[in-house]
């Protein structure tokens, strides 16, 4: 039989009923009513409470660390530093895992931990973090990437040498990591036939996630070296599996139970806290809860890279793009996993261009460690490429949605990284953005609008699920992908869907890591799509059984059966005349039949369809304070096929405005000591609700053939143009573009004021 | 670091036994929208939280000679909801609302604004250009304070050990006067003041400017009375060359520092525009025109 990855069977007629619309999300009343458990809501008798040491420097060696008096002192039950971890080798994957989580040689953030204590109460063990004694020999440190490029910059790691750097340069110690590139056909030809040209450079910040929950974690590890794991994340398996790396403990005798998420976005992809509270919990031999604050939060965990690029581009009259040249800078913090390389890949990803070359160079500071956020790496280079297209079509003296039309990719295009597209939905996104009322209206007065477009991969990778049906016929999903905006709900739509039964007779729930096999993480817009397939296939095979059973039943051969609507009938009045059983009909009788009826399904999921979004802004200046009010949005985005279309919208909407923020005002501010100044959200200013517009949506369905509903995965495109159509809407609204993010009023008064100064 | 001591007592005398007897470091407790994050962020670590929220007659609004006597324990959001205050004074009304978001104006006071003396307090220009009277009361008896003289410099007071504001005296106002408050900061709410000015002035019945008072926020240790700014008010009609002359001279008075939330340049910037259109504002409200 050949199995849904090889034969989807998406079918353009299929009327749905439960799929396209939006019932109430079975997790919401618990969230809206405050009983939900996020992680920190949960408790253990004999629990302590853990706080981590942090280093007040960003860059230092760590000399000598006396935790004597803190051992001490009446209500500490364990202290541990360095001297409690495996050693691994500097400069490998858990190498560098291990001294993220605990630093060993050397100090390499403000913020980056030292110690850690579990006492019986947060006073006593932040009393207990003063008492430790730590020595430091300073060392000179840089913040800013284009800085610790540069040769005389304090070198991190003296063991780096440039990945992919030729020549003597790859034999220099250094803080660039990685150096590569990307090309395709040649780029001065390709500007030789150009009648146009542009070229900029654009500067971004990293932009934290935000998420309203703060890391936090339950370890407690037993006598006989179990341990169990309560923490908020989006990757159960993957936290296992490393820290089985680092801890040197059996994946086997590590169980992940995943507490409900207070928002992800990328951030909680990599462990903090989980680390030190195992080794705190083994140490004291009690459980240890552990949860980050904010000021930690913004310290001490990972933002998205910032960003340097300059991006050269030209066009001829007719509007065809022909060259595009990048040279890309991306801070990764002081270790590599920045995720880089989906800026060549993606950042162009939806234009058919014969001549591109992109250099990447991914860079190592003092700042803390790069985490994943929303299409990582992508939406800070889109800034500047859509400024690039945006300024050529006003040269060309196109609208700036035709001349994107006009080297818009379709079906078949190979894209720069490999691959080759099937259906897409870019053209017909466009169409619906230039057919939107939005853009039909004029601009008001006194305001600009901008226009950018975008790409997300959208990704597949290792799911496991399981599904059982009860004896009175209702169903229980159990995932291993992690829920960041509702997935379990899309999930039990699905199944219903395909059982033709009510959605409130199915449940999903998210299983810990020793109850289903490997799921990858919830990451890359992967999961709805990727966890979607294994609740379809799983549907099927309990329908398959049912059929089965009904033929028992019935003492007729399986073809004889068909399933719809929740019921098994006889597929035609030759087979005889039996009265239809349904699912509870069924599932009541299995002890008589062969027993429990269950489906499950594990696969490396293939078949992600790409995203294309369209984002259209405009945005009123106050030109004397240089003050940015965003006055309306419109995003128009393939989501394939929303299963729940107000979950899709909120999707794009979240974006949006995550995407004002780190437009508008988000950035890290460092003292010259290195040390992080505006570590709250009073300083670091992401949007409050009245900052926003109600953002409109346009949901355009283009069905991707290699899922059976024909979805694609929303989480991450809508995030890719947002910087770059707001950019462009002040452009249009003062006459300069600013190109450094963010785009605050200062400098955007000092454009206003500057008259033709580069931002 | 010692234990934290909570204590909530039902008189005033009490409090002030209480305040001037505590070993360490005391913090009064009113609404908390400052005492508690400061605590949580570490950045305080009091012996004594001494909350006043259980004494009866400090939350209320009276009328007093014409004028009102406003208790230490009203929130923002019950200045914002008394008609009579709102109609009178409603630049000192512009600046509480722009504290915080409403949760935190529920439980926010005026009192807690001016003692946590930062200078980019959003109510404390327009209750100093109001011409606002503390009443202080302490081991040593009872003052009458112009409320401009408690803060004396970032997160510092004027008040001795054991001294708490019982309340604030806002003054009758004459009929054509106007007050009015903004704020310049990059978001809607939830943010502190970049810079922030106040105007408060009076019209005589031929539309001249009788009486002004100016001061400006966040652009100096304390909030800035600027003279220069009245004076270059009254006397006027306050035509659009008296109101350029005064936006000037605030911008000449400020001597604001570089930090994270503008530079110097930019700061000074904004004073002028702000004063330029606060005053415009102060002035529609004089004439009864907004």
């Amino acid at each position: 039989m050949a199995t849904i990855l090889e034969k989807p069977g998406f079918n353009p007629d299929r009327q749905y009923k439960i799929v396209g619309t939006s019932p109430v999300k079975h997790d919401g009343f618990d969230k809206v009513t405050g009983r939900a458990k996020f992680a920190a809501d949960a408790f253990l008798p004999g629990m302590l409470i853990g706080k981590v040491l942090r280093s007040p420097h960003p860059h230092a060696v760590l000399k000598s660390i006396d935790i004597s008096k803190a051992v001490a002192l009446p209500g500490v039950k364990a202290v541990i530093t360095r001297d409690d971890f495996p050693e691994i080798k500097p400069g490998s994957g858990a190498g560098d895992m291990t001294r993220i989580a605990m630093a060993r040689e050397k100090v390499y953030w403000e913020g980056h931990p030292v110690a850690a204590v579990a006492a019986t109460s947060e006073s006593i063990a932040k009393k207990a973090l003063k008492l430790i004694d730590v020595q430091y020999e300073l060392l000179p440190h840089v913040i800013d990437p284009v800085e610790a490029m540069k040769p005389d910059a304090p070198i991190l790691h003296d063991y780096m040498r440039t990945k992919g750097a030729k020549g003597a340069d790859a034999e220099k110690p250094t803080n660039v990591v990685e150096r590569s590139v990307l090309a395709i056909g040649d780029v001065a030809a390709g500007f030789a036939e150009a009648d146009f040209i542009v070229e900029h450079t654009y500067d971004t910040k990293p932009m934290h996630q935000g998420y309203i929950e703060l890391q936090s974690c339950i370890a407690n590890y037993s006598d006989d070296g179990q341990v169990d794991l309560w923490c908020c994340t989006q990757a159960p398996w993957v936290y296992r599996d490393r820290l089985t790396e680092i801890l040197k403990i059996d994946s086997s005798k590590i169980r992940i139970q995943q507490s409900e998420l207070g928002g992800g976005f990328g951030g909680k992809t990599t462990f903090y806290l989980e680390p030190l509270s195992i080794v705190l919990s083994r140490k004291a031999k009690c459980p240890v809860k552990m949860t980050l604050t904010r000021s930690e939060v913004l310290r001490a965990t990972g933002p998205v890279s910032g960003t340097q690029s300059t991006i050269k581009m030209g066009c001829k009259k007719d509007g065809t793009i022909v060259a595009v040249d990048s040279n890309l800078i991306f801070q990764t913090g002081p270790y590599t996993g920045s995720a880089f390389t989906n800026a060549p890949q993606a950042m162009l990803t939806r234009y058919e261009l014969k001549n591109v070359r992109t250099v990447s160079h991914e860079v190592v500071s003092n700042r803390p460690k790069v985490s994943s956020f929303r299409a990582p790496c992508v939406p800070q280079v889109v800034f500047g490429v859509e400024d690039c297209v945006s300024e050529l079509a006003r040269k060309v003296g196109m609208d700036e949605i035709d001349f994107r039309m006009k080297n818009a990719i379709v079906e078949g295009h190979k894209t720069i990284y490999g691959e080759t597209f099937n259906r897409i939905g870019f053209v017909e996104t466009l169409e619906a953005a230039k057919n939107c009322e939005h853009y039909k209206s004029p601009v008001p007065t006194g305001q600009g609008r901008g226009i950018a477009c975008g790409f997300w991969f959208n990704r597949g990778g290792e799911t496991t699920g399981t599904m059982n049906l009860a004896p009175d016929g209702t169903v229980n999903i159990i995932l291993g992908t992690a829920d960041v905006a509702g997935s379990r709900m899309s999930m039990s739509m699905m199944a219903a869907e395909e059982f033709g039964i009510p959605v409130d007779r199915v449940r999903s729930m998210l299983a810990d890591t020793n109850s289903l096999g490997y799921n990858r993480v919830t990451a890359g817009s992967r999961t709805t799509f990727s966890s979607g397939m294994i609740v379809i296939d799983a549907a099927r095979k309990i329908i398959a059984e049912l059929c089965s059973r009904a033929a028992k039943i019935w003492n007729v051969p399986e073809e004889g059966v068909i399933f719809e609507d929740g019921h098994c009938r006889p597929a035609s009045s030759n087979v005889g005349n039996f009265e239809p059983l349904s699912m509870k009909d069924i599932a009541a009788k299995t002890t008589y039949t062969m027993g429990a009826i269950a489906g499950h399904s594990e696969m490396n999921v293939t078949g992600a369809g790409p995203g294309f979004a369209v984002h259209i802004v405009d945005v009123e200046v106050d030109k004397e304070t240089g003050l940015t009010s965003v006055k309306r949005y419109t995003i128009v985005e393939d989501a394939g096929k929303a299963i729940s279309p107000l979950q899709v919208e909120g999707q794009y909407q979240g974006a949006a405005v995550q995407g004002i923020g780190w437009a508008l005002n988000e950035e890290y501010i460092f003292g010259d000591d290195g040390r992080l100044q505006n570590p709250g959200f009073l300083d670091y200013r992401m949007p409050v609700a009245s900052d926003v517009p109600m953002i409109d949506t346009v949901i355009v369905e283009v069905p991707n053939p290699k899922h059976p509903y024909g979805l694609r995965g929303v989480g991450e495109v809508p995030l890719t143009p947002a910087m770059g159509a707001i950019g462009n809407a002040i452009g249009n609204a003062i006459g300069i573009r600013p190109r450094s993010l963010p785009m605050t009023p200062a400098k955007v008064l000092a454009l206003i004021e500057g008259g033709a100064t580069s931002g | 670091m010692s234990e934290l001591r909570y204590e909530a007592p039902d008189s005033l005398a009490s409090a002030i036994k209480l305040l001037a007897a505590a070993g360490g470091p005391a913090r009064i407790l009113a609404g908390g929208t400052d005492v508690i994050v400061q605590m949580e962020m570490d950045m305080i670590e009091p012996e004594l939280l001494l909350d006043i929220k259980h004494i009866p007659g400090l939350r209320e609004i009276k009328a007093e000679k014409g004028g009102f006597r406003i208790g230490a324990t009203v929130s923002g959001m019950e200045m914002m909801e008394h008609a009579a205050l709102c109609a009178t004074w409603p630049g000192l009304i512009d600046g509480v609302k722009l504290i915080g978001s409403i949760q935190v104006k529920g439980r926010a006071t005026m009192a807690g604004n001016l003692c946590n003396a930062s200078p980019g307090a959003d109510s404390v220009p327009p209750l100093v250009t109001a011409g606002a009277m503390a009443h202080v009361v302490g081991p040593n008896g009872a003052r009458d304070v112009p409320v401009e003289q408690i803060p004396i410099g970032p997160g510092k007071t004027s008040l001795a050990k054991g001294e708490i504001i019982e309340s604030f005296f806002l003054p009758a106002r004459p009929r054509n006067a106007g007050d009015a408050y903004l704020r310049f900061t990059p978001r809607t709410e939830m943010d502190i003041a970049v810079v922030g000015v106040a105007v408060n002035l009076t019209l005589d019945g031929a539309g001249v400017c009788t009486a002004a008072r100016v001061a400006i926020g966040a652009v100096a240790p304390t909030v800035l009375i600027v003279k220069e700014c009245a004076d270059a008010l009254i006397g006027t009609k306050v035509d659009a060359a008296a109101i350029d002359k005064m936006a000037a001279a605030a911008a000449a008075a400020c001597r604001p520092i570089d930090d994270k939330r503008g530079t110097k340049e930019f700061r000074i910037k904004m004073a002028r525009v702000l004063a330029k259109r606060v005053a415009q504002k102060a002035l529609e409200r004089a004439r009864h025109v907004a």
